[in-house]
């Protein structure tokens, strides 16, 4: 009865998941543009690939006829080290010395293409910069085994499958609700009036203030979720990651769909964490290991395993 | 008050038969993520220490006036508080330490130990016994912290306190960010290891 609420819920969250990847992909669409380059986009790290028309004689575009700089700062100009055409047809890369700061749009000018020398934005597209924000707080910088937070709460509940998975959900909602209200805090109270300093108790405050209300709504609408919930919103608080994400929020100036992507990602690399660790303690618990290993020593152990697994995700990029 | 122990049993237990990293296990975020080296492990031991103890503290001082239902969010905001003060300060006076450890300091306010300290025993005891567990339980983190940095830095980068000791580096690993957790659990089971050989011998006297 317990697994198949908990199935019910993990469904949902894989079919929103789903939507939300195939509007992305939608979005990512690329648009024409005119003039003789079609399409512009950046590759690799350091890699900016330009799909050109017939007219274009690739060959003869030499670096230092290519200047790039990023839109905010025109002052850092860059040149390419290397030009040359790319493995399909009409398509130009443009090699840099150092990775690109891909977050920022960049404006790349070219002379000697067309009779004007010719400008063209550089940039990712929205919708692949919100689900690189996703992902990088759901996988990359996994809060639980790159950051090393949450880790009180991470092994006092990853004992069992079913606590763990019940503890990660209730984590995500709060952390949503907990994230939407300190941006809507930081961006109308903190920021207009200055009260940058205010911010840990301004954070804290409201995390708890989610906390209580979660408690008396869920009690009264819904008591029996409530019996099977109600014991991890006391814990929800005592976790550093629902503070150190308005934190990261504030520092990173995050917008209101950003800050979303942010708490969900949190939320769910929460939930896939303690539910990898459950899996494994469970089987632990009947493994002969050390008598001095048993109990935390062998799960820190495991937990450390886990992140050296994570560090493999660092310089993953999807769009 | 029930409290029926000196303050000098006050200040042991926080520091070795409950200890908040080993025993406890209680804010293993830190333990984990900012015990590389000696240095900042004593950094944030430090801070912790303080807000500890004036937390601890400003709840004694006000315990008569809080009402039972509102008493978790009272000590976050009066821990808040102090987090807030401590962060402002090192800031200002240690800039170097402070952007190394960066998000750290303001986690202080989620971190289990205090509010479990505040609830246990501050709002129950007397002030002066509750400045001398807080100060015991903060002297135990920062000896905790401590050692995990003074194990991680001499093992992984053969150094203490940025002093020399071996020309090379015995295990580079342990100085890795992720290797805390391996650190921590060898730590723990050595720990265990310990207590139960010292028990055995107990039992086999008696």
């Amino acid at each position: 009865m317990m697994n198949k609420k908990f199935r019910d819920i993990l469904i949902v969250v894989a079919a929103a998941f789903v939507i939300f990847a195939v509007v992305a992909v939608i979005m990512l669409w690329p648009a024409k543009s005119d003039g003789p380059i079609l399409k512009q986009s950046f590759e690799n790290a350091d890699e900016i690939v330009l799909t050109v028309d017939d007219s274009v004689a690739i060959g003869n575009i030499i670096p230092n006829d290519v200047s790039v700089f990023e839109q905010d700062d025109p002052d850092i100009q860059m040149h390419p080290v290397q030009v040359y055409a790319g493995k399909q047809k009409n398509t130009v890369v443009l090699k840099f010395q150092d990775p690109l700061n891909q977050a920022h749009p960049h404006i790349v000018n070219i002379e000697g293409i067309a009779k004007d020398p010719v400008s063209l934005t550089v940039e990712r597209s929205y919708w692949g910069y919100l689900v690189s924000i996703l992902i990088s707080a759901l996988l990359i910088n996994n809060y639980v085994f790159t950051k090393y937070l949450g880790l009180c709460v991470f092994f006092g509940t990853s004992r069992r499958k079913s606590t763990a998975t019940g503890m990660g959900i209730v984590f995500t909602i709060v952390m949503l609700v907990s994230a939407i209200l300190s941006w809507l805090f930081y961006k109308f109270i903190l920021v207009p009036f200055h009260l940058d300093f205010l911010q840990v108790v301004v954070f804290i405050g409201l995390v708890s203030l989610t906390v209580q209300a979660v408690d008396t709504i869920l009690r009264k609408v819904n008591p029996i979720l409530f019996k099977s919930f109600g014991v991890f919103l006391v814990l929800v608080i005592a976790n550093c990651i629902i503070i150190a994400v308005p934190l990261d929020m504030a520092s990173n100036h995050y917008n209101l769909a950003e800050t979303i992507m942010l708490a969900l990602g949190a939320g769910g690399g929460f939930l896939l964490a303690l539910y990898l660790m459950s899996n494994v303690r469970e089987r632990i618990e009947l493994a002969p290991i050390p008598e001095s290993f048993k109990g935390l020593p062998i799960a820190f152990m495991t937990a450390g395993q886990f992140a050296l697994a994570f560090l493999g995700f660092s310089g993953l990029q999807i769009f | 008050m029930s409290n029926t122990l000196s303050k000098k049993e006050l200040i042991a237990r926080g520091i070795l038969s409950q200890n908040p990293i080993f025993k406890l296990a209680l804010s293993m975020c830190p333990a984990v993520g900012m015990s590389t080296t000696v240095v900042t492990g004593l950094m944030l031991g430090s801070a912790v220490f303080f807000v500890q103890v004036f937390s601890s503290l400003t709840i004694s001082l006000i315990k008569n006036f809080i009402h039972p239902r509102i008493r978790i969010p009272t000590y976050t905001l009066v821990i808040a508080t102090w987090v807030t003060v401590i962060d402002l300060v090192l800031a200002a006076y240690f800039p170097a330490a402070y952007a190394q450890m960066g998000i750290f300091i303001k986690l202080i306010v989620a971190f289990a130990i205090i509010t479990m300290r505040l609830e246990m025993f501050a709002c129950k005891e007397s002030v002066s016994d509750s400045v001398v567990d807080g100060a015991g339980m903060g002297l135990g983190f920062l000896i905790g912290m401590v050692c995990l940095g003074f194990v991680r830095e001499l093992i992984g980068n053969g150094t203490v306190l940025g002093y020399e000791i071996f020309s090379f580096k015995p295990f580079m690993f342990f100085i890795l960010p992720c290797a805390g957790f391996f650190v921590v659990g060898l730590m723990m089971a050595f720990f265990n290891w310990i207590e139960a050989r010292y028990r055995a011998r107990m039992e086999r006297k008696s």
